[in-house]
């Protein structure tokens, strides 16, 4: 096979035993790669209602066919896939770095992790040899410190790591899998997956050519899109980076602060993407592959925290920032590095400490329940203090370190209304009381609430669409970006360079027929997005989620948006999501209930799931 | 034999280099047409997140990889001042690779012989890692270049330094 390596490892912790398989070239086909075939693998190697932190829950890494090759941004992604702890539904996180490429180069398109390990062992997939090694020494370890090590025990100083911190060791719902220091597969608690099944650390070492079908053509594409990313396209990632969303979302009054009891932060100066990049960004460097190279290495120059280097991004600053009320840069990085540190997402983590300062500052939290700290809104301190309790699952860090869903229901008193999650995925930086596409977008994410699944946020903010009003047409906008978004994640190319396509579909057929040789159309390829989309959702289906969970939390719904401005006084109310939700049922061929009819799926090739709808 | 300021040899800024290993794979594809950076003449190394810099061939004067190989396997080019391996004499020992300073001699995984950039001299368009570098951080320099360069950016940053404490 072209540029797919055309193997699938399989790896039983329990037992010890590993074999591999052909990917057979119609399931290659079928769901491209990424996140499409993870799910598919994950569907057909669980059995219903599986116990996320059990030893049935199967755990997948898979990457795309683009993988290893010098595509720019497409070399270099990987994603893990299972059920998620945190909303018990289908998790699923993409990370770029280096670590794809190199599973690429030892020839696997996916590995497929089962069972549990009685004692802490990392996989180390060396080219065709698999073994399972004693991790004892590397328990407890920080995942970047578990690369270092690795590197000198294994004695290569190319292999590439993926490991979890003491997050995902205690099973925190909130810890992530992190690879090549600062990149994290970040989302849904993949690193509670990773730990419970006594799997520290994935090491890779691959020495194959990776070949492809259309050289030329390819190596043609792959100039031209060298230019692209010198463009316009790519100019906000190059230079100021993500964090510029912060001024946008607060010109507009849509940046949540203090747990979107504001959606306007009045000291957003403080911490705005020119005070990042010109006090703390030291590098901006590069994914293996990338010719835009967006990585913000932000380090503390001075003070307690001199040394303290953290990768920042919108997401992880507002996090932080504004949603805890915090306008300290020297602590919203340290927290940052902290939550890299502990293996854990700084979204989650970010926004349980900003439920937590509200249950504080509305009177929910006893003298006792808080050990000393102060978590009052905009107590730059309690954000860092906390992420250690929480990374540690310490004191007051245990209540919190499963994400807000977990930690309202032992807080209880109500404190479920000011819990900023849907399907129990913490929010991310955008109110969607007036961005009402993106509202809907999150409400249906089969992940839980994330801009990352649609990237909708962008046609609400560029006035694309009147972003005060929710409107019929918003399902097929939302669709429309979903499919995309599918194909983005399996292929898999990196969300910052959307921008670089001119026409999606287009693009990426003929980038994925130069690579594999398998000729497709933009609407086949459209097809497969809206396949993998149908996957999810029978995921989600089949362990109990349905119309229900794609829904908003309570402040979005009840609690209007407070700060001056255009959207003064905006909510998402029940009817309009009604509204909005059959519109994006309808045009999905999904049934009232949110789920692919069975005309859909015959439609889509998925016909032998129909029954058990 | 060239003279040490006419040798030309690539070089990467650290300050401008971003770790993308786009060299790598440029490097492979054109000799080999594979993309695996295992069989690249330039590697790059990313010591920690701020430190990453593309390593090649130095070209240097009285190279200790020739000097080391007990085979004369390996010569310097009269006119270019490359390396050049004899094939059929290499046996892979390893000598070379040991005594080069900036690891730029390697053992080839397939071809069992030692390998090392040779400038694309079969490339009209010249080395193509320099070519393809996103952030033009490999250039063609010569021992003299460097120097200019360093030069002008030390008396640049000099003045800089004084402009800032006059205003």
């Amino acid at each position: 096979m072209f540029g797919y390596a055309g193997r699938v490892l399989y790896v039983d912790l329990t037992t010890g035993k590993t074999r591999t398989e052909k990917l057979p070239q119609e399931t290659a086909k079928s769901v491209i790669g990424g996140i499409g075939l993870g799910m598919h693998f994950w569907l057909t190697n669980s059995k219903a209602k599986v116990d996320p932190l059990s030893p049935e829950n199967p755990l997948v890494l898979a990457i795309g066919p683009l993988s290893g090759t010098m595509f720019p941004t497409g070399g270099n992604g990987h994603a893990f896939i299972s059920k998620s702890p945190l909303t018990g539904g289908v998790a699923e996180a993409v990370s770029h770095g280096t670590f794809g490429t190199e599973l690429k180069r030892a020839g696997y398109d996916a590995v497929i992790i089962t069972g549990k390990s009685k004692k802490p062992v990392y996989l180390w997939i060396d080219d065709d040899n698999i073994a399972l090694k004693d991790a004892a020494h590397l328990w407890g370890v920080s995942p970047a410190e578990v690369e270092t090590t690795l590197k000198d025990e294994i004695g290569d100083y190319y292999i590439r790591v993926a490991a979890i911190g003491l997050a995902g060791e205690k099973q925190s719902r909130i810890a992530n899998i992190i690879n090549d220091q600062t990149r994290a597969a970040g989302r849904t608690g993949l690193g509670a997956v990773m730990g419970s099944k006594n799997l520290k650390a994935i090491a890779v070492r691959g020495t194959h050519d990776v070949a492809v079908a259309k050289p030329d053509l390819f190596v043609e594409m792959v100039q031209d899109f060298h230019e692209r990313m010198k463009g316009p396209a790519a100019q906000k990632h190059r230079t100021l980076g993500t964090v510029q969303n912060l001024t946008i979302n607060n010109t507009l009054t849509c940046l949540p602060t203090n747990n979107f009891n504001n959606s306007y932060f009045l000291d957003a100066g403080k911490i705005n993407a020119d005070v990042l990049n010109e006090g703390y960004v030291t590098r901006i460097i590069a994914c293996n592959s990338c010719a835009m190279r967006c990585e913000h290495e932000a380090a503390i120059k001075e003070g307690t925290f001199k040394g303290t280097m953290a990768r920042m991004e919108y997401d992880n600053l507002w996090a932080f920032g504004p949603n805890c009320g915090v306008a300290n840069m020297n602590y919203i990085i340290k927290a940052a590095e902290r939550c890299n540190y502990y293996g854990m997402d700084a979204t989650s983590v970010g926004s349980t400490i900003a439920f937590l300062m509200d249950c504080h500052e509305k009177g929910l939290l006893s003298h006792e329940d808080l050990e000393g700290v102060d978590p009052h809104f905009g107590n730059e301190k309690a954000i860092y203090t906390l992420t250690d309790k929480i990374g540690k699952r310490e004191g007051i860090g245990e209540k919190l370190a499963d994400g807000v869903k977990v930690a309202a229901e032992k807080i209880g008193k109500n404190s479920a209304e000011l819990a900023m999650q849907i399907k129990g995925l913490e929010l991310s930086g955008y109110d969607l009381r007036c961005l009402k596409t993106t509202a809907l977008a999150a409400a249906v994410s089969f992940r839980g609430a994330d801009h990352n699944r649609s990237g909708i946020y962008a046609v609400d903010i560029r006035g694309t669409v009147d972003r005060l009003k929710a409107e019929k047409g918003s399902g097929k906008i939302v669709k429309d970006h979903e499919d995309i978004y599918n194909i983005i994640d399996s292929l898999i190319v990196c969300k910052n360079a959307k921008g670089t396509f001119d026409e999606e579909f287009a693009d990426m057929a003929k980038l994925y027929a130069a690579a594999t040789g398998f000729e497709v159309t933009p609407q086949e390829l459209r097809q497969a997005g809206e396949r993998i989309q149908a996957l999810a959702k029978l995921i989600n289906k089949r362990e109990g989620l349905s119309r229900k969970d794609d829904t908003l939390p309570p402040k979005i719904m009840n609690q209007p948006v407070a700060d001056d401005g255009a959207a003064k006084g905006a909510v998402v109310t029940k009817d309009e999501l009604d509204m909005m939700l059959d519109d994006y049922y309808e045009v999905r061929g999904y049934s009232k209930d949110g789920v692919p009819t069975d005309a859909k799926l015959k439609e889509l090739g998925l016909e032998k799931y129909a029954k058990e709808n | 034999m060239v003279k040490i300021h006419q040798r030309k040899f690539i070089s990467a800024d650290p300050e401008k280099c971003v770790g993308c290993q786009v060299c790598e794979y440029a490097c492979s594809y054109s000799h080999e047409k594979a993309f695996n950076p295992i069989k690249s003449r330039i590697r790059l190394v990313r010591v920690n997140q701020l430190a990453n810099m593309a390593v090649t061939c130095r070209l240097c004067e009285d190279p200790a990889c020739v000097a080391a190989c007990p085979r004369n396997a390996l010569s310097q080019a009269e006119d270019t001042g490359n390396i050049v391996l004899d094939k059929d004499k290499c046996n892979g020992c390893g000598w070379c690779i040991e005594a080069c300073d900036y690891g730029a001699m390697m053992l080839h995984p397939e071809t069992k012989v030692v390998y090392v950039c040779d400038l694309c001299k079969d490339k009209a368009d010249g080395p193509q890692c320099v070519k393809w570098c996103p952030e033009e951080a490999l250039t063609i320099v010569t021992s003299d270049t460097l120097a200019q360069k360093a030069r002008i950016s030390a008396i640049r940053k000099l003045f800089q330094e004084k402009e800032e404490k006059q205003q």
